[in-house]
């Protein structure tokens, strides 16, 4: 059957079983919008090629599927290079579709022209420019399968005008050597010798931490994450990329470290004597100084990319394979060392049981640790301060939003205090159910991303946690979601500055502030949000919260955007300083005396 | 071996520790040149040279010679990020003992009638050739180990270089009583 190079890349898409596209046609692209006319693939017409982009990230987070946008050449491919970085920081498997100038033209500054692949070789895991009509299904499922295995990342596929006119024979690539590959072989299973020897680590510590990582959420091993955990005691912590990897709920958790983490889960990692990371990157944002952190750990090191082993820490045990093969294998290991499944042990803070009938494991007993652990929880919680006098803050929407929304709600955050303040007072107790930019920091991510959450999951609430600076940056895509009726809904943690950058300048620039109010009504975001289409509601005082947002859960049929005037001059807490140890972390102003006596008690 | 001139190789002279050949086994296709020169200056290694040509198998695949100059530490990082190129396909890593090294040298020397005897002379000694004769100037080549290159070159400093070339080394692992001792990557499944 001969098609042209246009229809044989939408049927392309159709045979990877794409459902939904995010995009904005121009002049390169056109031949390929023709056929979409045609085809059963939903298309989302963003208003600007960033949402497109972010859109297909915040879709690809909660399906798992690999999300697809299509874009023009030139400024259209430039405009998505901020997704596919972002989504190369989060490894979330992402197919960007380029049009491209006609090959002759290529070289000559043709207009709308730009050496895309050139552009994103750096933030893309692979892309291809396609120069032969014959290569499009091929280099299309080549794209599909190196964007969703081994270490998910976002790839690029640039399609020159004149290829997509031409035409070709159909032909659908039979099998994985088809899509000639040489070079592409993802791990996949752990070597049997490390686990064992991982697992000996897991037997023998006193003070073990699972450092669980987003590569747990990409692997799908929460299961297996959460049987370890029971099976033998062992506290986790869940970073910002692994949030409802593990429910906060359950009682070995110990919540985010990092940056902003809780003292507990921050402190714990600093006293361990093993951290068992599990598809995490140890980020400068989680290590604090390198150098000192967790210095008396020995490190099991879990990653399906071998380049993240050693690359900041070096493991004690470093296991190149897929999260869920290896917490699988660990769990075997384990077995044959005694250590086996008793449901009474679940949720157990006493250390593990032995199956009964095997060699009684002999393990350290970690109630000592737990107690430690307890004391910290005790006295360091996430704080601020309830009392009812002052401005609304903006920890107190986020509880309430907690409170008043389904369990299984979509969060989506931006980047900045808004972002740490979702993670810290929400309750993750579900996987797929947070969705932020952790690696690059992108902000403007939480609208467009929101919106691709609920086009992949419509039957879930989805709320957008923004700030004010973040939500300026990619408000126009809420036209998009009043266009295509996608009801998401977004609550704006309007400080009026740029919070996250203002708190920096109070706490180390002498309170030098640099450019950072914004003004918290100019724009107004209600007369704003009702000119998307969307419902605008605004809440002032803390007890116009709950009618806010209640207002705000029982509109379906349309977006909805409630701007929350909160306190400007409320910080993150806690917070390590940039560059410092976690030994250095600083816990709300309320708690700090308590927490100098402690370390005076402790030296 | 001589101390290294200034514009030796920064391993030459006592420490010999971060000297380390990558030969990358890469598909022959556009581009790939660009992706690993963006991946060594993205992450912050070193090249010290680098060769390149295709290999006999149909085109398809390319050698690529790399010398680098890092810590052990790093280099498992270095090869270990090529790796995740899509089109590098194979990666050994050669330490010089166990590395045949070649490098070919061309240079332009200024040579009048009493010079040229002179150049000629060291060519000469060294197993050189001279490729080209001009009126008041010589193209001479050596194709050798490079240390020997760094060694012809010291020497013909003396005279005039008018234009000096070298190619980069390429090498391959020695032929031993023992199997060959390119080292494949661990963690890799073909």
């Amino acid at each position: 059957m001969q098609v042209t190079g246009a229809q044989a890349l939408i049927k392309s898409l159709e045979m990877e079983g794409v459902e939904v596209m995010f995009g904005l046609p121009g002049g390169a692209i056109l031949p390929v919008y023709d056929p979409i006319l045609d085809s059963p693939i939903r298309h989302v017409l963003v208003r600007h090629e960033q949402g497109a982009g972010h859109m297909a990230e915040g879709y690809a987070m909660v399906t798992g599927r690999p999300g697809v946008a299509m874009v023009t050449s030139g400024p259209g491919a430039t405009n998505i290079v901020t997704p596919l970085s972002n989504a190369y920081m989060d490894s979330t498997p992402l197919v960007v579709i380029s049009g491209q100038v006609a090959t002759a033209s290529i070289g000559t500054d043709a207009f709308q022209e730009c050496d895309i692949t050139g552009v994103t070789m750096g933030i893309t895991k692979h892309n291809w420019l396609v120069k032969d009509p014959a290569d499009i299904p091929r280099v299309v499922a080549a794209a599909f399968h190196v964007a969703t295995t081994g270490r998910p990342g976002p790839v690029l596929v640039d399609v020159p005008k004149d290829v997509s006119n031409a035409t070709l024979e159909w032909y659908w690539p039979a099998s994985e050597e088809d899509l000639d590959l040489p070079g592409y072989h993802p791990c996949r299973s752990g070597d049997p010798e490390l686990v064992r020897r991982a697992a000996e680590l897991l037997m023998a510590a006193e003070r073990p931490v699972i450092y669980a990582g987003g590569g747990i959420l990409k692997a799908r091993a929460v299961e297996g994450l959460r049987e370890l955990a029971e099976r033998t005691g062992i506290p986790v912590v869940t970073t910002l990329m692994a949030r409802g990897a593990f429910s906060d709920s359950h009682p070995l958790c110990l919540g985010m470290p990092g940056m902003h983490g809780n003292y507990t889960a921050v402190t714990a990692m600093q006293r361990a004597d093993l951290l068992v990371a599990l598809g995490a990157r140890f980020d400068d944002r989680v290590t604090g100084k390198v150098d000192a952190f967790a210095p008396g750990a020995r490190v099991v090191h879990v990653d399906v990319d071998p380049a993240e082993l050693g690359k900041v820490r070096k493991p004690d045990v470093g296991i190149a394979g897929d999260c869920r093969l290896v917490v699988d294998e660990l769990l075997e290991a384990l077995d044959s060392l005694g250590l086996g499944h008793d449901p009474s042990a679940a949720g157990g803070t006493t250390g593990a049981r032995a199956r009964p009938g095997t060699r009684a494991a002999s393990r350290p007993d970690l109630s000592g640790w737990w107690a430690q652990l307890h004391r910290w929880q005790q006295d360091f919680p996430l704080h601020y301060d309830r009392s009812a006098e002052g401005p609304l803050k903006p920890q107190l929407v986020v509880e309430t939003l907690r409170d008043l929304c389904p369990e299984d709600t979509i969060v989506v955050a931006g980047v900045g205090q808004h972002q740490m303040w979702a993670s810290q007072w929400w309750r993750f107790d579900h996987p797929y159910t947070w969705v932020n930019s952790g690696g690059a920091g992108t902000m403007g991510f939480a609208v467009p991303a929101a919106v691709g959450a609920k086009v992949g999951r419509p039957d879930r609430t989805v709320w957008a946690i923004d700030g004010d600076g973040c939500f300026q940056m990619t408000a126009q895509e809420l036209v998009t979601a009043s266009a295509e009726r996608i009801p998401v809904k977004v609550a704006i943690l309007n400080n009026a500055y740029l919070g996250m950058v203002r708190q920096w300048q109070e706490m180390f620039y002498e309170e030098r502030y640099s450019e950072v109010y914004l003004s918290p009504d100019l724009p107004d975001y209600v007369k704003w949000a009702e000119a998307m289409g969307c419902v605008g509601i605004r809440a002032e005082a803390p007890e116009e919260v709950v009618p806010a947002i209640e207002e705000a859960n029982a509109v379906d049929d349309r977006p909805v955007v409630v701007d929350f005037r909160t306190d400007a001059f409320e910080k993150v807490f806690p917070m390590v300083p940039a560059g410092t140890s976690n030994d250095a972390i600083q816990v709300h102003p309320d708690q700090q005396e308590a927490l100098e006596k402690s370390r005076r008690g402790m030296a | 071996m001589t101390q290294g001139t200034a514009a030796g190789p920064p391993w030459d002279g006592e420490d010999r520790v971060r000297h380390h050949i990558l030969s990358v086994l890469v598909e022959n296709k556009a581009g790939v040149l660009a992706r690993i020169a963006g991946l060594f200056s993205r992450r912050g290694f070193n090249i010290y040279s680098l060769a390149v040509a295709p290999t006999d198998e149909g085109e398809r695949l390319s050698r690529i010679t790399i010398v680098v100059d890092v810590e052990p530490a790093s280099l498992e990082q270095v090869v270990r990020q090529l790796d995740k190129l899509v089109n590098v396909v194979a990666i050994s890593h050669l330490s010089p003992s166990e590395a045949v090294e070649r490098e070919l040298l061309l240079a332009t020397v200024a040579a009048t009638m009493t010079e040229r005897s002179q150049v000629i002379e060291l060519v000469d000694v060294f197993g050189g050739e001279v490729v080209n004769v001009g009126g008041d100037q010589l193209t001479v080549m050596l194709a050798g180990p490079p240390d020997t290159l760094d060694d012809f070159e010291a020497l013909l400093a003396s005279f005039r270089v008018a234009g000096l070339q070298r190619t980069g080394r390429v090498a391959l692992p020695k032929l031993g009583r023992r199997a060959a001792r390119a080292r494949p990557i661990p963690g890799r499944a073909g």
